[in-house]
């Protein structure tokens, strides 16, 4: 049975994209076969995250609209043959994307694929509630920074609301995956910690991303940051989300502040 | 080694225990918002449509607030009404 997953935040810049190509990586590596949809019309990226940016020939709006057939338009990732990408379009606007649309694309995926990964844009505009519209699931990322965890709350709404298994009185299965935490910091005091936000947005964590040059390493080469660096400790902690979206249960590691000798007596945090 | 010996007397100061209450406050506000989709829209309009049936009125003019209090929230209607609207009322009955 397929499952369908909206990677989803309502702030920009959180990690969307790097983690909708990260768990995507991930669950292929397990084993699951998986396409990542990019619903950012205009200004789409997870191509060129995926490094495939040179392979896009039609996309998701071409399909919506029956220019391209599906099978024409998804891209089959060069180093993992069970990962997809069905990518967004980058000439045209979000309202060539309809509700109808792409309910039967998602349809079609459905039947193709174990994991619909969909990457939704920021906001909380059409784009944002198409990319949600028929998701069993969906991961919010969220950053231990206010702005985010209040945005994050209000797309919680809107999944509680405007997705089409609220409007059956069902849910949407939620889970919260925080990025770019600094385990050190959150000690310290001077960042919002696991408890924080857990409490705030009463919703089942998924995984905590530690903050990391290896994320910025494996988009400047194009690739999900689970397949560029497996041991790195962000691709662990992705690793180990994935799992637990399969249902594992695998114990939480809060990422742990790694300081050298010299660090520890100069107070400065190693590289 | 200062550096260490002054971030850790600020240890207990840090900005996160703010950036939670401000959170836990906001957000418990936005969410009674959220389930009462624009009730002060809706009051307006009703409360627009029982006095302009008997007084005419510019819907301009008519302003909802509401006040949100600690214990108790109040809520302020306040009408405009043009002068002479008793002659207007005494004409439509």
């Amino acid at each position: 049975m397929a499952k369908v997953l909206v990677v989803t935040s309502g702030k920009g810049g959180v990690g969307k994209t790097t983690s909708t190509a990260a768990l995507g990586a991930a669950l292929a590596q397990q084993g699951e076969k998986v396409v990542v949809v990019d619903f950012d019309v205009g200004l789409r990226n997870l191509d060129l995250i995926m490094g495939a940016e040179r392979r896009v020939v039609f996309d998701l709006i071409n399909v919506v609209q029956g220019v391209a057939k599906l099978s024409q338009a998804l891209i089959r990732d060069k180093r993992l043959e069970n990962l997809w990408l069905l990518p967004a379009s980058q000439t045209r606007d979000k309202d060539a994307l309809t509700d109808e649309g792409v309910r039967l694309v998602i349809e079609d995926l459905r039947t193709k694929f174990d994991w619909v990964l969909c990457d939704s844009p920021a906001g909380i505009e059409r784009g944002a509630t198409l990319a949600m519209r028929y998701a069993d699931e969906a991961v919010i990322v969220a950053n231990p920074e206010v702005s985010s965890v209040r945005d994050a709350d209000r797309i919680i709404g809107m999944l509680d609301s405007k997705t089409a298994k609220a409007e059956k009185g069902e849910q949407v299965k939620k889970h919260v995956l925080i990025t770019r935490y600094d385990t050190g910091r959150a000690t310290r005091g001077e960042m919002l910690n696991i408890d924080d936000i857990l409490e705030i947005l009463a919703t089942p964590l998924l995984g905590i991303i530690p903050e990391s040059q290896d994320v910025l390493r494996a988009s400047n080469v194009g690739s999900p940051v689970t397949l560029n660096n497996a041991a790195s400790t962000p691709a662990r902690a992705y690793a180990d989300a994935a799992r637990r979206l399969n249902g594992e249960s695998v114990a939480m590691i809060v990422p742990a502040e790694r300081k050298s000798f010299m660090g520890r007596l100069l107070g400065r945090r190693a590289a | 080694m200062s550096m260490n010996l002054l971030r850790f007397i600020r240890r207990r100061s840090g900005s996160a225990p703010v950036a939670r209450e401000r959170l836990q406050i906001l957000l418990a506000h936005e969410r009674g918002l959220r389930s009462q989709p624009d009730l002060l829209g809706i009051l307006r309009e009703e409360i627009l449509a029982v006095v302009s049936r008997h007084v005419v009125l510019d819907p301009e003019k008519v302003v909802v607030r509401m006040d949100r209090g600690k214990s108790v929230s109040t809520l302020e209607v306040d009408i405009e009404l043009p002068n002479g609207f008793e002659k207007q009322l005494a004409v439509a009955s």
